[in-house]
């Protein structure tokens, strides 16, 4: 007999009232992501969609995409570089802002700092991204800007290119690698931090033994939150990439709205989610690996 | 060291907001072609209320919000109660499973969401986006509500219940209102979560039935004027606003200052 058995009597039984809660979250969760991620995965094993009364059979096809169309190949591989790019230098921008906000900032000003950074993440991405053509078209601020200073040069058009689309996922993502970087920097124990310089560890041995060390955790995490939004981006490189902007979202989107072969749009989709749930493990590894003694 | 690091932080800022403000700077500019010099007008301010795609639009999103901020809190907030408050085995299994609408890229979502209403005969359109949206913001409501609960005295409750309260009557009296500030946290975050969804809202609008900022995709593709500056700008206002109310119901700024 538990403790608490004589006051439970009055009470529905613990277990029936928790799946009561979670009963509602959990079966809008079911409708709206679990079967709909179930269905695509039926329809990339189809040879069509099953609409109407046109027979579709089990097949294997779609998934042979790759082999089958060499240029998704590189597509594939601008998206992952894209990832690359994004993510490298969100971690060289970013990891040292969080250091500057965690060491040469205190008080208030740090929460004032710190909500401005995470301010703009949270207003709409599609906005900011529309923003760059300001900046980046011909005319546009920077050509402008250019102009101004060196008279002789003519920048002209950066938009609809491979650079302008960086540009804009750095922008997009910059906040995370900030908050991630922080978090992990923010928890170093400055007494490892004054020990090291009192031991005569001058800043770049500072920086190599202990502060990058210690707030990888940070940096991975920051580095998968943004490398894999980016691999699924298909509207930034759409809006800042024009022609050039062909990537593995921007593909499926098209298998979808355009092309209408939702077989061939699924198993790329699912494709792309079995390299997201890799990324995942690989991250939770690497986090275990760090923590176990 | 200290100045050069508040120069970096300095310059991020820079990078982070100038573009933004281009763009609303451009929306107070009477140059259809975004010329410069500067001229001040409010032109493309007057022009969004005679604009009927854009209206229509916006009253989408405006009521798929409302309707989104209710239901994911309520139910949100519910699924918190029972994940916080007890253990018991699979809770492990249920808080991951959280994870998805979060953590996997939207166009993967979103695209699964279209392949299923599609065919199983929800379809597409305005019940169907409040659907998607609700699922994306269950999560991010039980990630917000789930601290306040544990920051809760744990027997308030209990005392209210000897006292001869009913357990319904004790969360309704005691624990509901000490909640409310994660609450209505949380529900501005559904709101806003709501209000800047474009992906999810892309894929499940149809031809007449979309909202704001699938309105402004097709604009941006299309061919835009400063009208499109002039409804971001709003749009960023709205946003902007809904976050420093949240940040004030949460308390952010305190909590990154102790640290």
């Amino acid at each position: 007999m538990p403790p608490d058995g004589q006051t439970r009597s009055r009470l529905p039984p613990p277990s029936l009232a928790t799946a009561g809660l979670l009963a509602p979250a959990y079966l809008w969760m079911t409708i709206a992501v679990f079967l709909p991620l179930a269905a695509m995965l039926y329809f990339s094993l189809l040879t069509r969609a099953p609409f109407g009364n046109r027979p579709a059979a089990f097949t294997l096809e779609n998934y042979l995409a790759f082999v089958r169309r060499p240029y998704l190949l590189r597509v594939a591989w601008t998206s992952i570089s894209l990832g690359l790019w994004t993510t490298g230098l969100c971690a060289l921008l970013g990891w040292p802002a969080a250091l500057a906000l965690a060491r040469t900032v205190g008080g208030r000003a740090r929460g004032a700092l710190f909500l401005l950074i995470v301010l703009p993440f949270w207003t709409n991405g599609l906005v900011r991204i529309f923003s760059w053509t300001m900046v980046l078209s011909e005319g546009g601020l920077l050509d402008q800007a250019v102009r101004l200073a060196f008279p002789g040069l003519r920048p002209g058009e950066i938009l609809y290119s491979y650079p302008a689309i960086v540009i804009g996922l750095v922008h997009a993502y910059l906040p995370y690698m900030v908050l991630t970087s922080y978090v992990s920097i923010a928890s170093i124990n400055p007494a490892i931090i004054e020990a090291a310089q009192s031991l005569g560890a001058r800043v770049p041995v500072l920086f190599a033994t202990v502060l990058l060390p210690l707030s990888l955790p940070g940096l991975l995490s920051g580095a998968v939150l943004i490398f894999v939004p980016v691999l699924g981006s298909f509207m930034e490189p759409r809006i800042l990439g024009g022609r050039v902007g062909v990537t593995m979202g921007t593909v499926i989107e098209d298998q979808f709205t355009q092309a209408f072969n939702w077989p061939l749009g699924a198993a790329l989709s699912f494709t792309m989610l079995a390299l997201v749930l890799a990324m995942f493990a690989l991250l939770a590894a690497a986090m275990r690996l760090r923590t176990a003694p | 060291m200290t100045a050069l690091g508040r120069i970096w932080l300095a310059l991020l800022l820079g990078f982070l907001y100038l573009p933004v403000i281009v763009l609303v700077v451009m929306a107070f500019n009477a140059s259809p072609l975004y010329a410069l010099p500067f001229v001040f007008s409010l032109r493309w301010f007057a022009a969004l209320p005679t604009d009927e795609a854009i209206l229509a639009a916006t009253r989408n999103s405006v009521l798929i919000a409302v309707v989104t901020c209710v239901l994911a809190t309520s139910i949100g907030t519910l699924a918190a109660l029972a994940l916080s408050r007890n253990t018991f085995r699979g809770r492990t299994v249920l808080q991951l499973l959280l994870l998805p609408p979060i953590a996997i890229p939207w166009l993967i979502i979103g695209t699964a969401m279209l392949v299923f209403f599609y065919w199983s005969g929800i379809g597409r359109g305005l019940h169907s986006m409040i659907i998607g949206h609700v699922a994306l913001a269950i999560p991010y409501v039980v990630l917000v509500i789930g601290p306040g609960l544990h920051s809760l005295p744990e027997n308030v409750e209990d005392a209210a219940k000897s006292l001869g309260s009913t357990p319904l009557h004790a969360f309704f009296a005691v624990t509901l209102p000490l909640l409310a500030p994660s609450v209505a946290a949380a529900a501005l975050f559904a709101f806003a979560v709501s209000l800047d969804q474009f992906v999810i809202s892309y894929f499940l609008s149809e031809p007449g039935v979309t909202t704001l900022p699938v309105q402004i995709y097709g604009a941006i593709r299309s061919g835009f004027t400063p009208e499109i500056n002039a409804i971001s700008t709003v749009l960023l206002g709205a946003s902007l606003l809904l976050l420093l109310l949240f940040a004030r119901l949460a308390d952010f700024g305190g909590f990154i200052g102790r640290r």
